[in-house]
C-alpha cells in the first residue's frame, strides 16, 4: 500500500485531488447528475415524527458520478458502504445494464463525502435499513442510460450519421449500416465536450425484458480483492508517523475516569494516555504495546449510569412497564377489550429478548489526523456523511475542512452507523498532534456496544368459533433507539418509537380487533440499530404467537397463517405457499426431525422461512435445514440475495439459540466469542433459497433474511418438545429430547 | 529485542517486546495486514497463518516463540492462482471478506497436510468463525480447492 498522504486511502480515491482538479482534470468523461431526491422507507416512517428529511431533500445537489477513461474503464463511485451485503457489485450493475457497458471493465470506489455525491439530498445518507438499490435503483439507471445517450450522440457526430441509427453495445457504440465501430474509452473526449443541451433530462431506460445484467446471477467485484489479503479494511489503514491507540471504557456505562492525571502522569516512556469520551486511550507505537499498557492500569471510575443494575432489574422495569395501562397506543381496531371477553378460547402469553451485541469480524476502529488545517479520517462507517456532520460538531472544525475516506467494513450489521470510536481517534489526535489508529480490542466491543434493545410484551387473543382470532392485542416496553437519534428526530411526542413496534402494530394476520400499546423504557443501557432492528423481535413474538393461536385452533400452523393472509394478502400466501413447497411441508419430516415456519415482512420485503431441528438426548437442539421464500420485488443480482438469505439466518440464528448480553452490577458479563458466541461452521444448517418473483417495487435484502429464522426455530422446537419458548435465547431454556405425549 | 524470521520465503529483521504476537509484527512491523485481528484470544481464527506449513492462530503466538517459516495469504500468491484462491474465487466465498484471509489460510494448511481431506477432516480443520455467515459458500470453495489443488498436482 502507498503511504503517500493523497493516495492511502487504502480502497481508492484521494478526495483532494478529486476536489481539486475537478471533473475537466480528468482524462475522460465525468458524469454528474441533478436528480429528484429519492425518499427512503425510514423516512416515510419518520415523517409522522417530523424529521427535516422531506425539507433537505429539496436540496438534492448533484448526486453521483461515473467516470469513464480514454483506455475505456469505467469507474463508478458509490456512496454508500459496502461492509459484504454486496452492493459494490449490485449498484454498478445498474448503471452498466443502462450504459450497455462491458462489465469486465468495471471498477467501483467508494464516493468521497461531498454533498455531490449524495444520493437522497438528504443531510447525510446512511448505509442501513436495507436501502441502498431499492432507493438509488432509478438515479443509477438514469446516469447509465444518460451516459449511453451521450456517447451515442458524440460517435454519431463524428460520424456524421443521426443518432438514431447508433446503438450501444458491449462498451462500443456501433453504426451497423456503415459497420463503424468506436470504443467508449476513444469518445470520451467528444463526450464531454457535448453542450449540455444534448444531455437528455429524461433518458430513455431499458425494458425489463431487454436486461443482460440485471436480474441474472453476477460474481462479486470485491471477492479479488478480498483472498488477496490486500488492505482494505479501516483497520489496515497506514498513515505517515501513525500511532496506536487502545482504548478502555469505564465498565459501567456512563462512568468516567476520576484518577486521569495521576495515571497519565505514570505512563511509560514513548506512550501517552488521553482521556476521551467514555474513558481512557493508551497512545503507543505498536497496538500491542497500547493495550498492554492500557489494561494495566488502575483507573478509579465515578458511578456510571447503570450502577448497580442488572438484567433480572431490567426484566422487571420492562414487565412493569408493559404492564401500565395508558401506554401510548400505536395500533387500534374495533373494540379489543370488549371483544377479547366475549371470545370462547383465551390465550395470553409473555415474551421477552434480550440486549445483543453486533460484533462485526472487524474490531471496531478508526483513524484519525487532526492539523490545524482541519481534520483527516479513514474509516469503515455507515455513514461517511453522518461521520463528518458529527466529527464538526463534536470539534467545532467546519465540515468542509473534514475528509473522510471510507475503507470497505469488515461487517456494520448497524454497529458502524455510530461513530464512538470515530470521535475517540479524533480526541486522541487531537492530544498527541499525531495521526492516531485507534483499535478497540473485542472485550470493549462486546461490552461497549449500542445493544439491540431488550424488549418485553405481554400478548392476548381470543379466538372465534373458527378458531381464527376475533381480537388480538399487546403491550411492548422497550428502551428506544430514537431517542439518541435526534437527527432522525429523536422520539416523538407521541412516545412512539417506530423501531419498537414495526413489525408488531404492522402485522398483516387478518383480526377484527387490534389493540396495541407500546412504551418506552430507559434503563441506561446504550441501544442501536442491529441488523433487522425492531423486526428482529417482533417477528419472534407475533409468529410465535400466532403459532400458539394455530396449536390452539388444533390447526396447521402454515395453514393457519394462509387462512388469515388469504384475503388481502396475496404476495404473503404466495411466499408462504413457497416455502411450503420447498419444504415439502405436507410431508412428514424423518423420524426425530421437527420443523416450524414463520413469516415477516420488514424494509419492503417479505421472507418466510421453514427450520427443521431435531433435540438430542441431552436437550441439545440442532438446526439441520433451513428453505427460505423471499419476495424482494424486483432485483438485480440474485446470487446476491441467496448470499444475504443465508448470512440473514446465521446472523438470527446465533442470536436465537445462545445470543445475549447480560449486566451484573451494571456492567456487561459477556466479553468475548467464547461467552458471546457466533455460530460455528459445524452448526451450519443446509440453507435453500428461492425468490419469488413478484415485479413488485424492490425492497431490501440484507436484513429481511434475520426477523423469521427464531420463531422458525422456536416453533419446530415447539414440535419437537411441546415446549414454547417465549424468550430468547434458547440456550437459557433446558429441553427435553422426547416430545410430550 | 531483534530477532531473525523467514516470512515469505524472506529473512527479515524485527524489533518487538518478546511478548508481542506475531500478528501484531506482521502487520505493524512487516506491512502484511492480510492477516487479521478478530478476537486476540484464538477463539476466531481471522489471524491463521502457516508456521512451517503448519496452521496457525497468531494472536496468541508470541514473536519470540516462532521457530520455522512464516507463511501469510499475502505469500500464498501473489496474484490469487493459489489453487485454494482461485476456489475462493469461483465459489464467490466472502461477503465483508474480513475473516476470509484466515479461513483460505486454514484451507491452504489442510490440503498441505491431506490432498484428499474427508468430509471429517475438513470438518476439523475449518473452525474458523465468519460473522456473515459464509459457511455454505466455503464449504463449497474447500471442496472445489481439493479438486484444484489435485489437478495441479497432477
Amino acid at each position: 500500500m502507498k503511504t503517500d498522504q493523497e493516495t492511502n486511502n487504502p480502497v481508492g480515491l484521494s478526495r483532494r485531488s478529486f476536489v481539486q482538479s475537478g471533473a475537466a482534470a480528468f482524462a475522460g468523461l465525468v458524469l454528474g447528475f441533478h436528480l429528484p431526491a429519492n425518499p427512503m422507507r425510514r423516512s416515510e416512517a419518520f415523517a409522522a415524527t417530523g424529521t427535516p428529511e422531506g425539507k433537505a431533500s429539496q436540496e438534492a445537489r448533484l448526486n453521483t458520478w461515473l467516470r469513464i477513461a480514454p483506455d475505456g474503464l469505467i469507474t463508478i463511485y458509490v456512496a454508500k458502504s459496502e461492509m459484504g451485503q454486496g452492493i459494490f457489485t449490485s449498484m454498478p450493475m445498474l448503471i452498466a445494464e443502462e450504459l450497455e457497458a462491458d462489465w469486465s471493465r468495471i471498477r467501483v470506489e467508494p464516493a468521497p463525502s461531498d454533498a455531490e455525491f449524495n444520493y437522497t439530498g438528504a443531510p447525510f445518507e446512511v448505509t442501513g435499513g436495507s436501502t441502498s438499490v431499492r432507493t438509488t435503483w432509478e438515479i443509477l439507471q438514469r446516469i447509465g442510460a444518460t451516459a449511453r445517450h451521450m456517447l451515442i450522440a458524440a460517435a454519431a457526430q463524428q460520424w456524421g450519421v443521426p443518432a438514431e441509427s447508433c446503438r450501444a453495445e458491449q462498451g462500443q457504440i456501433v453504426h451497423a449500416a456503415t459497420g463503424r465501430k468506436a470504443g467508449y474509452g476513444e469518445l470520451t473526449a467528444a463526450a464531454a465536450a457535448l453542450p449540455v443541451s444534448a444531455i437528455p433530462k429524461e433518458p430513455k431506460l431499458k425494458a425489463p425484458s431487454e436486461y443482460k445484467l440485471v436480474g441474472k446471477p453476477v460474481k462479486r467485484l470485491d471477492t479479488p480483492a478480498k483472498v488477496s489479503g490486500k488492505p482494505l479494511f479501516g483497520i489496515d489503514v497506514v498513515v505517515p508517523e501513525m500511532r496506536y491507540g487502545a482504548v478502555r471504557h469505564s465498565p459501567v456505562f456512563g462512568g468516567e475516569c476520576a484518577n486521569f492525571e495521576e495515571l497519565a502522569k505514570g505512563m511509560p516512556a514513548g506512550t501517552s494516555l488521553v482521556k476521551v469520551t467514555g474513558g481512557i486511550v493508551a497512545v503507543a507505537d505498536s497496538w500491542f504495546t497500547a493495550k498492554t499498557v492500557v489494561l494495566g492500569l488502575e483507573p478509579r471510575w465515578t458511578k456510571g449510569a447503570t450502577a448497580g443494575l442488572s438484567s433480572k432489574d431490567i426484566e422487571k422495569k420492562l414487565r412493569t412497564a408493559a404492564g401500565g395501562k395508558k401506554n401510548p397506543v400505536a395500533a387500534t381496531k374495533g373494540e379489543a377489550t370488549k371483544a377479547l371477553g366475549t371470545a370462547k378460547v383465551k390465550l395470553e402469553a409473555e415474551y421477552s429478548t434480550p440486549f445483543l451485541a453486533h460484533t462485526p469480524m472487524e474490531p471496531l476502529n478508526a483513524t484519525a489526523h487532526v492539523r490545524p488545517e482541519g481534520i483527516e479520517l479513514w474509516v469503515g462507517t455507515q455513514s461517511h456523511t453522518l461521520t463528518r456532520l458529527l466529527v464538526s460538531q463534536a470539534t467545532k472544525v467546519p465540515q468542509e475542512k473534514i475528509v473522510v475516506h471510507t475503507t470497505y467494513l469488515g461487517g456494520g450489521f448497524g454497529r458502524r452507523a455510530e461513530n464512538d470510536m470515530v470521535l475517540q481517534a479524533v480526541e486522541a489526535s487531537k492530544a498527541v498532534g499525531k495521526p492516531v489508529k485507534l483499535i478497540w480490542s473485542r472485550e470493549e466491543d462486546v461490552q461497549h456496544d449500542f445493544y439491540r434493545p431488550a424488549s418485553f410484551v405481554k400478548m392476548r387473543a381470543g379466538l372465534g368459533e373458527d378458531g381464527l382470532p376475533l381480537a388480538l392485542t399487546a403491550s411492548i416496553a422497550s428502551p428506544s433507539i430514537m431517542q439518541r437519534w435526534t437527527m432522525f428526530g429523536g422520539l416523538p411526542k407521541s412516545g412512539i418509537d417506530m423501531t419498537t413496534i414495526e413489525g408488531l402494530a404492522d402485522m398483516k394476520y387478518e383480526c377484527p380487533n387490534l389493540h396495541v400499546q407500546t412504551v418506552a423504557v430507559d434503563t441506561g443501557v446504550p441501544v442501536g440499530f442491529w441488523r433487522s432492528v425492531g423486526a428482529s423481535h417482533n417477528a419472534f413474538y407475533v409468529e410465535s404467537f400466532i403459532d400458539e393461536l394455530a396449536h390452539a385452533a388444533k390447526q396447521d400452523p402454515y395453514k393457519y397463517r394462509r387462512a388469515l393472509l388469504e384475503k388481502s394478502h396475496p404476495r404473503f400466501v404466495k411466499v408462504l405457499d413457497t416455502v411450503a413447497r420447498m419444504a415439502n411441508w405436507e410431508t412428514p419430516p424423518a423420524e426425530g426431525r421437527f420443523r416450524g415456519i414463520a413469516i415477516a415482512e420488514s424494509f419492503g420485503s417479505i421472507v418466510a422461512e421453514v427450520a427443521e431441528v431435531s433435540v438430542s438426548a441431552e436437550g441439545q437442539p440442532a438446526v439441520h435445514k433451513v428453505w427460505v421464500a423471499v419476495d424482494c420485488g424486483r432485483y438485480v443480482n440474485p446470487d446476491t440475495i441467496a448470499a444475504q438469505m443465508e448470512s440473514g439466518v446465521v446472523y438470527g440464528l446465533s442470536a436465537a439459540l445462545r445470543g445475549q448480553i447480560t449486566l451484573r452490577n451494571g456492567r456487561v458479563e459477556q466479553s468475548n466469542f467464547h461467552d458471546y458466541s457466533m455460530l460455528a461452521p459445524h452448526e451450519m444448517p443446509e440453507i435453500a433459497v428461492e425468490i419469488v418473483e413478484s415485479g413488485e417495487a424492490p425492497g431490501g435484502v440484507g436484513e429481511p433474511g434475520t426477523p423469521p429464522i427464531a420463531p422458525a426455530v422456536t416453533n419446530a422446537l415447539f414440535a419437537a418438545t411441546g415446549t414454547r419458548i417465549r424468550t430468547l435465547p434458547i440456550s437459557n431454556h433446558k429441553l427435553t429430547g422426547k416430545k410430550k405425549a | 529485542m531483534a530477532q531473525t524470521l523467514k516470512v515469505n520465503g524472506k529473512d527479515v529483521t524485527i524489533e518487538a517486546e518478546p511478548g508481542t504476537p506475531l500478528l501484531w509484527v506482521l502487520r505493524e512491523k512487516l506491512g502484511l495486514p492480510g492477516t487479521k485481528f478478530g478476537c486476540g484470544q484464538g477463539l476466531c481464527g481471522a489471524c491463521t497463518v502457516h508456521i512451517n506449513g503448519a496452521a496457525v492462530r497468531s494472536c496468541l503466538m508470541p514473536v519470540a516463540a516462532v521457530s520455522g517459516e512464516v507463511t501469510t495469504i499475502e505469500g500464498l500468491s501473489s496474484d490469487n492462482s493459489h489453487p485454494v484462491q482461485r476456489a475462493w474465487i469461483e465459489a464467490d466465498a466472502p461477503q465483508c471478506g474480513y475473516c476470509q484471509s484466515g479461513q483460505i489460510m486454514a484451507c491452504a494448511a489442510m490440503l498441505k497436510a491431506k490432498a484428499q481431506p474427508t468430509d471429517a477432516d475438513i470438518s476439523a480443520a475449518m473452525t474458523n468463525l465468519c460473522r456473515c455467515g459464509t459457511y455454505g459458500r466455503i464449504r463449497k470453495a474447500v471442496k472445489l480447492a481439493i479438486e484444484l489443488n489435485s489437478e495441479e498436482k497432477a
